[in-house]
């Protein structure tokens, strides 16, 4: 179910609070995260945010087209390299 | 011959089940449409007169998206979450089910034809 229109988008507030310091400062600082769930804002266009993926950080640079994602879609958190033996596979 | 949107429309079909026929259009659309431009959604698509294809066209050319564009637009969607890389995206590269199904059996349909791997050990009692 979508969350109310009222609410507005979730963003968790300290995260909310580092994008605007480094937009004020026009700087351009990584910002680490561990909240997946936050909704990418338009606020947060050209920045990189390093999202937690349960084990490291893996940096996103947040794009126009990412608008309206969650930032977790961006940072996969399980690794899959294919089968033993499947060589097609390897490598990617 | 009813002709809509570059697609010949089943002759010997009623109006409500001919329409289906054009890639956009389902039965709920299909009966908006024959309401729309007042024609028994009953009757038999060979019995149109041309006045009734006329009406039918143009409806669907003002208010609907089919075929080629709605084709190319469903396209570009997936083609844009492939490009931000985001986790649906990646799915759809990999040509896995993209809304979190199962996958150790199963989802054939995105998977395509078994592919048997070779050597593989047989359990043996």
């Amino acid at each position: 179910m979508a969350r109310s229109i009222k609410k507005g988008p979730y963003v968790f507030h300290k995260l909310l609070k580092k994008v605007s310091v480094n937009k004020q400062a026009n700087k351009k600082t990584v910002i680490k995260t561990w909240s997946r769930a936050s909704m990418i804002i338009p606020d947060m266009v050209g920045e990189t945010i390093a999202v937690h993926n349960g084990k490291t950080f893996i940096p996103v640079y947040v794009t126009e087209n990412m608008v309206g994602h969650k930032l977790g879609e961006f940072s996969p958190t399980r690794t899959f390299r294919g089968h033993s033996g499947n060589r097609k596979d390897e490598g990617k | 011959m009813a002709r809509i949107s570059g697609i010949d429309l089943p002759k010997n079909k009623k109006g409500l089940i001919g329409l289906t026929y054009i890639f956009g259009i389902g039965t709920s659309s299909s009966a908006a449409i024959l309401d729309k431009a007042g024609i028994d959604p009953d009757m038999k698509v060979s019995a149109w007169t041309d006045e009734h294809v006329h009406k039918i066209t143009k409806i669907i050319q003002d208010d609907y998206k089919v075929e080629g564009m709605l084709r190319s637009e469903v396209q570009l969607n997936i083609k844009r979450l492939m490009d931000i890389g985001c986790y649906r995206g990646i799915r759809h590269r990999r040509g896995l089910p993209v809304r979190g199904q199962n996958t150790q059996t199963n989802a054939r349909t995105r998977k395509g034809k078994r592919k048997t791997v070779a050597n593989k050990k047989k359990v043996t009692k």
